[in-house]
Parts: C-alpha cells; structure tokens; sequence
C-alpha cells in the first residue's frame, strides 16, 4: 500500500469514528447543558463552592464568574510554579523564573498551552498534574460553557438570562470530559503511553552506561491535553514524544480526541436551537474547511518541496517514522483548526506551503471545527457576520435563528473578529521594529519571519503550537504573547456573552418567504466564503511576505 | 460601590474555591485512579516499555531511541557511530538538561529548521554523505538515490526509535560484514523485526533499532 492511500484510509477511518460519535456525543451534551437534575458528586462540588447552580445569570453576571474563576487560575498557577522549588513532590525542580511563569499560567488559563520551558526539566509532578492538567480540564469547561451561553442566547427569547455559569463549569468537567478522559488514558496506556509517579529514573543503555528518564502521570494528562484541544505537552517534543503518543493507533486516537468534541458540539447547538439542520449546516461549513485544509496539507508534504526536502528524498525533518508524512500532516491541521496546538510533527520544519497552510488554520479564528466551544462561538459569530453581508445584499434586516441582527449584535461581533487580527499584526510588528526580539529566530528570511507571525498568531488564537525555532523564553515574548494569549481569549469572551444576552432578550422573528434560510448548502457556502474572505483580507500581507514568499522560492 | 467590591470579592471567593474543589478532582483524584488501573491492567506499559536482553540485564525502553556508539576517545568532540550495529536516525534536535543540573536529562526536540535552512541544508549533505560512506562495502556500493529520508533527518522528538525498513535493508551489507554474517542471516532478521502498518493502514512501516539489535547480538553470539 502507498503512503498516500494509506493516508487517506487513515483520513476515512478519522471520519468514520467521529461520525459515528456525533450522535451520541452531541446529544449528550445537549442533555447535560439543559438538565434540571444534579447528580449528588455535583451538589457535593456546589456546596464546596457555595454557589447555587439554580441561579438564572444575566450576561454581566456569567461573564464575571468566568473571568473570577480565570483570574484565580492565573494567580494559582503562577504562585505554583514560582513556589515549585519549596514544594514537595517536585523533584528537586527549581522555581520558575516570573516571566515565563506568567507566560504559562496565562497560556494554560487561556487554554492555549504556549510552552516556552521544557517540560523535561522545568516542570515536576506537582505542576504538571496538580496545575497544568488542572487547567487542561477547566479551561476546556470553561470554552464550552461561554458556547453554550451563545445557544441558550439563540435559544431562549425575552429573558436575558443565560444559565448558570457554576453549574455549566462543573457538569462539562464531570459529566463530559472526566468520564472521556478516564477512558481515553487507559487506551492511551494499552497503547504504550506511560503512567506513573517514579520521578526521574536511571534505566540501562545497550551499549552499557545508562540513561535518566522522566516519570510521570502522562496519559491522564495527554487525553485531556487533546480532548480539550489544549496542547501543552509533558514533554518538550509533545505528542511527538514516544511516551506521549507511542504508535500509529494512538495516533489516530489523540486526533479522533482533538476533534470529537468540537464537532458533536454543532449537534448540540442544533438539538438546543430546535433544528438539527441548523447544526449541520455549522458542521458542514466546518467539515468543507476541515477536509480541504488536510487534503492540501497531505499534497504539499508529500510534494516535499524545498531545497533539504529534496536533498533528502523527502519533508521527513521534524517527523517520525511510526507516523511518516500521512498521519504527521492530518495531525498537523487538526491541531491548527483548533486551539489545541499539540503536535506530532515540528510545523517549522514543515514545506513552505504547509506552514502557511498551519498560520492560515489558526488564522481563521480556529472554527473548523476550532476549541471546545470557542470553535463554536467563533463559527457562530461567522454566522451572523454572514447573514449581516447577506442582508446588506439584498437590503433586509437580517435575522439568524429567528434573532435580528441589529446594529447592536453587529457592533459585538464585529468587535469580536478585530481583537485577534490586532493582536497578532501588532504584537509581530512591534517586534521587527524593536532590536531585539529578531534574535530569537532561528531561521532567516521569510521563514525566520513566520517565525515570530506564527508565534502570536499562536498565542492570540490560544492554538499554542509553535514555529518553535524561535527562543521565545525571553522576558519580550514571555510577557508580550502572555498578554496576546489572555486578552485573545477573554476579549472576545466578553463580546460573545454580550451578544448572547442581547439575543436572549429578543422576541423572536416570525420567519417569512424573505427568510435567509440558514440550514441550507447556499448558506454554508456563503459561510465558507465569508470565512475566507474576511481573513484573507486581514492576514494575506502577512502571509505573503512568511509562508507564501517561502512557498514560491521553493 | 461598596456593594459592588463587596459582590467582585464573593465571586473570586467562589472562583478560588470552585478552582481548589476541582484541582482535588481533576489534579489528584483523577490522576490517581488512571495510575492505580493502568499499573494493575497494563504495569509494563505504564512504566515505560522497558526491554531486557537476553542476559535479563534491561538494556531501555521499545519507545526510546538510543544511540550506538563507540566510546568518546580523547580530544573527540562528537563520538563516532560504532558501525557494528544498526544506526538510528540522526538526532540534532535534542538538548541536554541546562536547568536542574543534578540530573542529566535527555531534552526531546526537533531542530525546527526550514527546508531552506543551510544548516539543514549542510546536515542532509553530510548525513547522506556518511550513509553512503558507512554502509558500502567491498561488493555492495551504496548509490546516494538509494538512501531513503529517515536516515538523513532528524525526528520530531528525537528520540524515534524507528528507522524506515528501507534505511534497515540498506544497512544489511554492512552489519553483515562487521559481524561475520552472511547478508542473508541479517537480510532475514532485519524482515522479522519488520513491523507493518496496524490493521494494514495505520501508522507507517518501521524496524524498532533497539529490538533488532537485541535480536542482532543474540545471533552473533549463537555464532
């Protein structure tokens, strides 16, 4: 069997799995997020938080208990990692400078997992599952809760009210990815990913000597790690890492992970909304984008094009063989169509085309299917710039779900799609005009250019994925992608929940023959248009001088 | 606005409590049942794949690559590949440990060069160079076409315990001829160590070094 076909079985299989799981999955989450009832675990967890999950909040209210609970995490996490050194459990570990501490509590609060340390060596048990995993789990609960609030806003008419964000934090937690995450780490040990607390360990060479291994709780936290498209690895290499993803299958089990969760949740939206074909026509806009980007990434690594490409006989730098160039490049856009930013290949050592093809997936705003709930929000407010384009068109008010889309829902979602562009071209701007941070870059010319675009088109994504040829353990980019990462989460967290509760307060629209009909293929169509179009025209200059200038020399 | 940082302060009071509730969940319960199962259900596996030889001595991990050596001499900078065994690929990715310098830590990492990086670029040239050198001997000439990509680049974590069965075969002729085997006997091992996609379509063919080495020395000493 060729490469290729083997590839594209692998592909089909991806398809068929996550097919298979929609249903299922995205009813499920569409009963979790609606039920009335709590399971006792969870009044228990309630009355340790001294919260009443009963409690309808308006927007103002749900935005400030996910911006207390993200504030707190910040905090926690930072103080762990600079207290590492004093704590126990962390094997011998050094307390982490207050830069890159900064840098990464904010990235794992940001559900981004920007790694500018090495897991290896910096960070001990205590952080890694006590903190980082910990964060893994909730700042995925919290993406789908804020998504969630958007359905209920679409949903829900003349109320305001957007559910209760405790209640939504803690059953995402334990009803949806603790029940996965258990499952999906055993499977992940049967495959050979390891799971245990025996430190740092001296286990014999062949040709005599020894060597020093890391120890620790892997899998549970690789499961999470893709599960909740965060991405932060345990290891430097990440899911390149044998210990973290050690064969084909776990392979193809960590993207099936990446993925699940962010494309059943387009079930969930229809089953909220009453109209299933709505969700289809978000996943199929998805699906098209999704499918395209692989097939494009699948010819131009196996092109190979580049001057060591060629000398080599083909892109294999960065990638290992267990998973050769097929299953290394379909990994590659799930992780940048989502704000996971694991990896099992080194983007930077990817074609010219294929590391522009990376850039442009997380530049996209990461809807395809994009984070646990944010790949949601996100799509969603595509939405509704879609049919505001539709409606300038034809010179109707438009109208979604059976919601106007007045000046104000326009005005929240316009601002919602500026926030990243901005951060991303200022931030990388501001650092070719300053002397120092081109240091950092590896590479030279458009590459080493990519270099630092993807860097904060990374961290203001909260993709986290790297172009990791670039130093970015400086106090520059520590603090500067640490700010890209909060504010390119939590902003358009705020615009999202603002326009969930102008929606809730709406009567609906009756729908007429005028009615932009949105469950079908001519939307999705204009949708994939809108998408395309729209960061096309925000980030081809930029393109154009990294990947594309790369791209076309080769 | 008394009220107001009155209300700010209850909402943090719940977030630090609703955070610490779900790190007791999330960072210790949870991690602690999935290790309690997998060290039941899977011991081997979940504390690293540990391979022994046939002497029971445990020679590393089925998932770790190693590399196969001659020892450093003196004035030696890099050590010399001992050409006796089957040769990994190459690994300039990795780092050594510069933080926590009680232990001496193996750092994974890919080099994250760009195909038209010159330090690439050189690294390819000389890697392909030494594999043709290395591997021709006096009635098998290694043509540089013949020289799949594995052997030339670096991996993603640097530590692939794989090489591509093409970079195994073409190794043959010389582990033959360094040992005293007859390119067949090593022709034959190199096909049992051959391990093929799973399911016929998972993953990529591959020859686990470490594995075919072991299997390689107990052959050479059978004699």
């Amino acid at each position: 069997m060729s490469p290729v076909l083997a590839g594209v079985l692998q592909l089909v299989a991806l398809v068929v799995a996550l097919g298979l799981s929609y249903r299922p999955l995205g009813d499920h989450m569409a009963k979790v997020y609606s039920s009335e009832k709590h399971l006792r675990p969870e009044k228990w967890i309630y009355k340790a938080i001294g919260a009443n999950p009963n409690v309808e909040m308006r927007w103002p209210a749900y935005l400030r208990g996910v911006l207390a609970f993200s504030v707190v995490g910040v905090l926690f996490l930072y103080l762990l990692q600079r207290l590492q050194g004093s704590l126990p459990g962390s094997l011998g570990f050094v307390s982490i400078d207050p830069d890159q501490a900064f840098n990464t509590a904010a990235s794992f609060v940001a559900n981004t997992n920007w790694q500018s340390y090495y897991g290896e060596q910096a960070m001990g048990h205590v952080v890694q599952t006590g903190g980082l995993a910990v964060q893994n789990f909730v700042s995925a609960a919290v993406g789908i809760a804020v998504a969630v609030a958007l359905v209920r806003g679409f949903a829900r008419s003349r109320t305001g009210e957007l559910g209760n964000f405790w209640a939504d934090l803690v059953r995402g937690v334990v009803r949806i990815l603790l029940p996965i995450s258990v499952i999906g780490a055993l499977v992940l040990v049967a495959c050979g990913a390891i799971q245990n607390f025996s430190g740092i360990h001296e286990v014999g060479r062949f040709t005599g000597g020894s060597q020093q291994w890391n120890g620790g709780a892997v899998a549970s936290q690789e499961v999470i790690k893709e599960l909740g498209t965060n991405g932060g690895g345990y290891f430097n290499a990440n899911s390149a890492h044998p210990f973290e993803n050690p064969n084909g299958l776990s392979n193809l089990f960590e993207i099936y992970l990446i993925l699940v969760i962010p494309f059943a949740l387009t079930r969930t939206f229809g089953r909220m909304v009453g109209s299933l074909r709505q969700g289809y026509a978000i996943l199929a806009t998805m699906a098209t984008i999704w499918l395209v980007f692989t097939g494009l990434m699948l010819w131009t690594e196996f092109a190979g094009r580049g001057p060591a490409f060629e000398i080599a006989g083909g892109a294999m730098e960065g990638k290992e063989t267990r998973f050769g160039i097929a299953a290394s490049a379909i990994f590659s856009v799930a992780t940048t169509l989502t704000s996971t930013g694991a990896v099992n290949s080194f983007h930077s050592s990817n074609t010219g085309f294929g590391g522009g093809i990376n850039l442009l997936g997380m530049q996209l705003g990461e809807i395809a299917p994009g984070g646990v709930g944010s790949g949601l929000y996100g799509m969603l407010i595509m939405a509704v710039i879609a049919v505001f384009l539709a409606g300038l068109m034809v010179g109707r008010t438009p109208e979604y779900l059976g919601k106007k889309i007045g000046t104000r829902e326009i005005k929240f979602a316009a601002c919602y799609i500026l926030v990243t562009p901005a951060l991303v071209l200022g931030f990388t701007a501001a650092s070719f005009v300053l002397d120092t941070p081109a240091n950092s870059m590896t590479n030279s010319g458009a590459h080493g250019f990519s270099e630092i675009l993807y860097a904060y088109t990374s961290g203001a994504n909260n993709n986290g994925s790297a172009f990791a040829g670039l130093n970015a353990d400086t106090q520059w980019f520590n603090s500067t992608i640490g700010i890209a990462m909060l504010l390119g989460r939590f902003l358009p967290m705020v615009f999202v929940l603002a326009l969930a509760g102008s929606l809730a307060e709406q009567k609906p629209v009756p729908e007429t023959a005028g009615t932009l009909r949105t469950e079908k293929p001519l939307f999705t169509g204009l949708l994939v248009g809108t998408i395309m179009i729209i960061t096309g025209l925000t980030y081809f200059p930029a393109l154009a001088l990294g990947p594309l200038a790369e791209g076309l020399a080769a | 606005m008394n009220n107001s940082a009155a209300n700010t302060g209850r909402v943090l009071w719940a977030g630090l409590r609703a955070l610490l509730v779900l790190t007791v969940i999330c960072g210790v319960l949870y991690p602690l049942a999935v290790t309690g199962i997998a060290q039941v259900a899977f011991p081997g596996k979940a504390n690293g794949s540990e391979i022994k030889d046939a002497s029971g001595k445990v020679v590393g991990s089925e998932l770790i690559g190693q590399t196969y050596n001659l020892p450093l001499k003196e004035g030696e900078e890099t050590p010399t590949p001992d050409l006796k065994w089957f040769q990994p690929r190459p690994s300039n990715g990795l780092g050594t440990n510069s933080v926590n310098t009680q232990y001496s830590i193996i750092l994974s990492g890919a080099t994250n060069r760009s195909g038209d990086n010159e330090d690439l670029i050189t690294w390819v040239k000389d890697a392909k160079a030494a594999v043709v050198r290395d591997n021709s001997t006096a009635d098998h000439k290694v043509k540089p076409s013949d020289v799949p990509a594995d052997a030339v680049t670096s991996s993603g974590s640097g530590l692939d315990p794989h090489i591509s069965p093409e970079y195994a075969k073409l190794q043959a002729h010389r582990v033959a001829e360094r040992n005293k085997l007859t390119v067949d006997q090593v022709d034959r091992l190199v096909a049992e160590h051959t391990d093929d996609r799973i399911l016929g379509f998972i993953g990529e063919p591959r020859v686990n070094v470490l594995k075919l080495n072991i299997a390689l020395k107990d052959l050479v000493a059978k004699g």
